[in-house]
């Protein structure tokens, strides 16, 4: 059976079954490595990718589920607040191993997207669902709220 | 402890030794000799107005550790793995300092399983060949090392542009990739001399710079080289390889620690669609599929008699009933003994005991192993975040029945190993190879343990149990007995004859009170307990006990006596000058001489330790509500001889704060009749981000020694500094970890 998405604003199709996660078929099938793999539970976060705007654990979600439905994975972030989150991560240097932090910038970009200034409580909730074994926390709650502020900032004359 | 055993090794037999320069030499020819076609880019080959350079064809100059390519990049060749430790910017620092490089034209690649080219250097001293990360080894090892290569690549440079311009060496300067001479107006780029340096001999000694005139290494924030990478979704970990015809595997193992495969049947697991073979390894059964889905669906379906004649049966309840009988049980070796602690403790004007316990721990690194083998007749490839390349490299050989040198291992970024990935059995690699063996080598094979594996897997932080008795006598002298119950972690593997001495495994007991305070009176003794759940180093090993049980009683003495806990302690630090400058900068940075604000449920808690030739200090201040610890702010100040990368060294001790707490709050791997009860982050808790003090600085000793290690020596103050303020804060004494503040009042009471 076919399933048929958008990922990164193109259309893909995909023949297989429909109850895998959509995590393996992103990575196995659409080669997109960007997505990661960590607990198959959504207990850790590494999957998040955003369906239609809002995020969501890749690896406990059967592709046949979103078929028909719009996916952005890490490879494809481009809105403003994802834009302002990646440029924070490489500013203030956040990542260490580096693993679980597409699935971090995923939902900190999708905080900003509906939360331009969140407050640390909000950073707090937003952000539990995802791990990060090497503890980069005090970095990612101060480059959300550095990308916040940048957001915030008027765009520079002539962009 | 290790690192002492370094220390003395090295002293013993003069310093490390690096690579002669006939080694060096030969590599550099054998490099030049065209892995880049000597091509000369039109419109390149001109900077400024000498314009020499464009005479000599574009070529890269190629040595063991350092690249410089006609595009002006340096890529630094690092002989270690990059598991967020921070390596690929630390080493690439030390090269670009010495070669007075920019900062921007700097990269940075795996460097290929081969000794002794790659070895690490620190263990060579103990007769140990072989290339591996761990330790927190990286950096120190290579000090030397990369500073070497950098200083004589830029001669190389230097000699190209001298030799072009017709101008004298020493007129010739070097500054931010750029090499020039003032008063002819030459100037030329590293890429465009880099093809003429090639050809200039490799200068038989080379003068270092004098750390007083470092710009690079110790600048406050130096990017790192990986951030954009692993922002954008693009760094590449063994998990995301992929190989035409690659197929993926899992393997069902046994439910108890040294279970075998009896027999098994595939009927069900072949049937599922997309997988392609069920083959029998040495550690268990493995399911070969198209992708992951498939794989997982195969296993669940595959069905496995297991004999469990020879496993582990044994609860965590019995097998602690048992330690604590070992820990007054008379058998044990000596760790360290001086004066009479027995009759001092008899005599003590101030004296505690305590009894403690400490889990399995697993390291649950967020990616899971994973490896990748394409197995040829004469060839067998590996892609894996491998910690120990030369063991690794020897245990798919020795499957493959290929020779090392047939063995290729290429070294990808890890997603975290804090110790998981340096198996003296190579698990993970063996199991891939094995598979690509089993399947004849029919196509590329992915083997990825699923967190259900990793959790249940083994390869703990070894369950401990400590006793200990100390005391003061009439005279002010410290007085300490300790027995530590545990099992080895070196006993049984190639480590043991080098590193087990007297049946003494200094992994178990290293960082004990003998080795970290001045004592008249110590006897600190250690029972091996044996056990079938396999055991590993985690990051920072033994120290993650031995300094705990240490920085807590050296407290509790000091409140029993009635004395300022810093204040106390810096009286037993006078042999200790670095554990005493580093606990009084933390004290400082804290505000200790203030005094605590006496809100119900606040308190604030010290503690200091050396592992790994650093030494790190932590002010920890909580508030408790109930039963529920909050760490609210951390103060650390760590030394580690010269700072190579700031910013490098914060972060890493931001990390093992964070990693040292969720042990310390949440962190046990139980067993009930030898199965393990957690699977995954449900049951295995691991520290989030709302757990995370909201306040964490670091301080750094300003320092001209050498650098020692920062990826371990941040975790093991942490968990006693925060039990330290917690008993300021409730008078509760925790004793058994992770923190249960419910029942160490219940047992209190």
């Amino acid at each position: 059976m076919s399933i048929k998405l958008t990922v990164n604003g193109e259309s893909r199709e995909l023949d297989v079954d429909p109850d895998m996660p959509l995590l393996w078929a992103i990575r196995d099938h659409l080669e997109l490595a960007g997505t990661k793999f960590g607990c198959g539970m959504a207990l850790c976060g590494a999957c998040t990718v955003h369906i239609d705007g809002q995020p969501t654990r890749s690896c406990v979600t059967p592709v046949g589920s979103v078929a028909g439905k719009s996916i952005t994975t890490i490879e494809g972030l481009a809105s403003p607040a994802g834009k302002a989150v990646q440029q924070a991560w490489i500013a203030l240097d956040v990542p260490q191993c580096g693993y679980c932090q597409s699935g971090q910038i995923m939902s900190a970009a999708a905080l900003l997207g509906a939360n331009p200034q969140p407050s640390d409580a909000d950073i707090d909730a937003a952000m539990s669902g995802n791990i990060c074994r090497c503890a980069t926390y005090v970095r990612i709650r101060a480059a959300i709220h550095q990308a916040a502020t940048a957001l915030a900032a008027p765009k520079p004359a002539g962009s | 402890m290790y690192a002492r055993y370094l220390e003395e090794a090295s002293r013993a037999s003069g310093s490390a030794p690096s690579l002669t320069r006939r080694q060096f030499l030969g590599l550099t020819t054998l490099a030049g000799s065209g892995l880049t076609l000597g091509v000369l880019l039109p419109g390149c080959g001109s900077a400024g107005p000498g314009g020499g350079a464009a005479a000599a064809p574009a070529a890269p100059l190629e040595m063991p550790f350092v690249r410089i390519a006609p595009d002006n990049t340096v890529t630094v060749i690092s002989k270690h793995l990059e598991a967020g430790q921070g390596v690929w910017t630390g080493l690439p620092a030390i090269v670009a300092e010495e070669l007075d490089a920019s900062w921007e034209q700097m990269r940075v690649e795996s460097a290929p399983a081969k000794v002794p080219m790659y070895q690490n250097l620190a263990f060579v001293p103990l007769g140990v060949h072989a290339q591996f990360t761990g330790g927190s080894t990286a950096v120190a090892n290579s000090w030397e090392q990369l500073r070497q290569a950098g200083a004589t690549a830029r001669a190389m440079l230097v000699a190209a542009a001298a030799q072009q311009w017709g101008v004298p060496a020493a007129e010739v300067i070097v500054s931010e990739g750029v090499v020039a001479h003032t008063a002819s107006g030459h100037k030329a780029s590293f890429g465009e001399l880099a093809g003429s340096a090639a050809k200039q001999p490799v200068p038989a000694k080379v003068t270092l710079k004098d750390p007083a005139s470092f710009r690079i290494i110790g600048r406050e924030k130096l990017p790192r080289l990986d951030s954009r990478a692993k922002s954008t979704g693009v760094q590449q970990y063994a998990i995301d390889v992929r190989l035409p015809g690659m197929m993926t595997a899992v393997v069902a193992r046994p439910r108890r620690f040294g279970g075998k495969v009896k027999s098994f049947d595939a009927t069900k697991a072949r049937a599922v669609a997309g997988v392609v073979d069920v083959v029998e390894i040495p550690r268990g059964v493995a399911v070969v599929a198209r992708d992951t889905w498939s794989a997982k669906k195969g296993r669940e379906a595959l069905s496995v008699t297991w004999d469990e004649s020879a496993a582990e049966k044994r609860g965590t309840a019995q097998l602690l009933r048992e330690y604590r009988a070992l820990g007054r049980g008379k058998q044990a070796v000596t760790a360290a003994q001086a004066g009479d602690a027995d009759k001092a403790l008899m005599h003590a004007v101030h004296r505690v005991e305590g009894e403690f316990e400490f889990p399995y721990l697993a390291h649950a690194t967020m990616e899971p192993l994973t490896a990748v083998c394409a197995l040829s007749a004469d060839k067998c490839e590996i892609w894996a975040g491998c910690q120990m390349q030369t063991p690794d490299q020897a245990a798919a050989a020795a499957i493959t029945g290929l020779k090392p040198e047939q063995v290729f291992i290429y070294t990808l970024a890890a997603g975290g190993t804090f110790g998981r990935r340096a198996t003296p059995d190579s698990d993970f690699v063996s199991e891939v190879t094995s598979i690509a063996k089993a399947t004849g080598g029919k196509y590329p094979v992915r083997l990825i343990w699923t967190r259900e594996d990793d959790i249940t897997g083994g390869r703990y932080r070894p369950l401990n149990y400590h006793r200990i008795e100390a005391g003061i006598d009439k005279d002010g002298k410290l007085a300490w007995r300790q027995r530590i119950v545990g099992q080895s972690i070196l006993i049984g593997t190639p480590f043991e004859p080098v590193l087990v001495k007297n049946g003494l495994d200094p992994t178990a007991v290293g960082g004990n009170a003998a080795e970290e305070y001045d004592l008249d009176h110590v006897h600190v003794s250690w029972t091996q307990a044996k056990v079938g759940v396999p055991v590993l180093w985690w990051r920072s090993v033994e120290n993650t006990h031995t300094a705990y049980s240490k920085e807590v009683m050296i407290d509790e003495l000091a409140q029993a006596a009635g004395e300022d806990p810093v204040a106390f302690r810096l009286k037993f630090l006078g042999k200790h000058p670095r554990h005493a400058a580093a606990l009084k900068l933390a004290a400082e940075k804290a505000g200790w001489d203030r005094p605590f604000p006496q809100e119900k449920g606040r308190g604030r808690g010290i503690a200091v330790h050396e592992s790994f030739g650093s030494v790190v200090a932590q002010v920890a201040e909580v508030t408790v509500t109930g039963d529920r610890i909050a760490v609210d702010r951390v103060v650390c100040a760590v030394d580690c001889g010269i700072a190579v990368t700031p910013d490098v060294v914060k972060a890493q001790m931001q990390s093992a704060i964070g990693y040292g707490l969720s042990a310390a709050l949440l962190g046990k791997i139980t067993l009930t009749d030898g199965h393990v009860d957690q699977s995954n982050f449900h049951q295995y808790q691991v520290l989030r981000l709302q757990d995370m003090p909201r306040s964490v600085e670091v301080y750094i000793v300003p320092s001209t020694n050498a650098p020692s290690g920062v990826g371990e020596p941040g975790t093991p103050p942490i968990a006693p500094a925060v039990a330290n303020a917690v008993r300021a804060a409730t008078g509760i004494r925790l004793h058994t970890l992770p923190f249960d503040l419910a029942a160490a009042r219940r047992a209190s009471a």
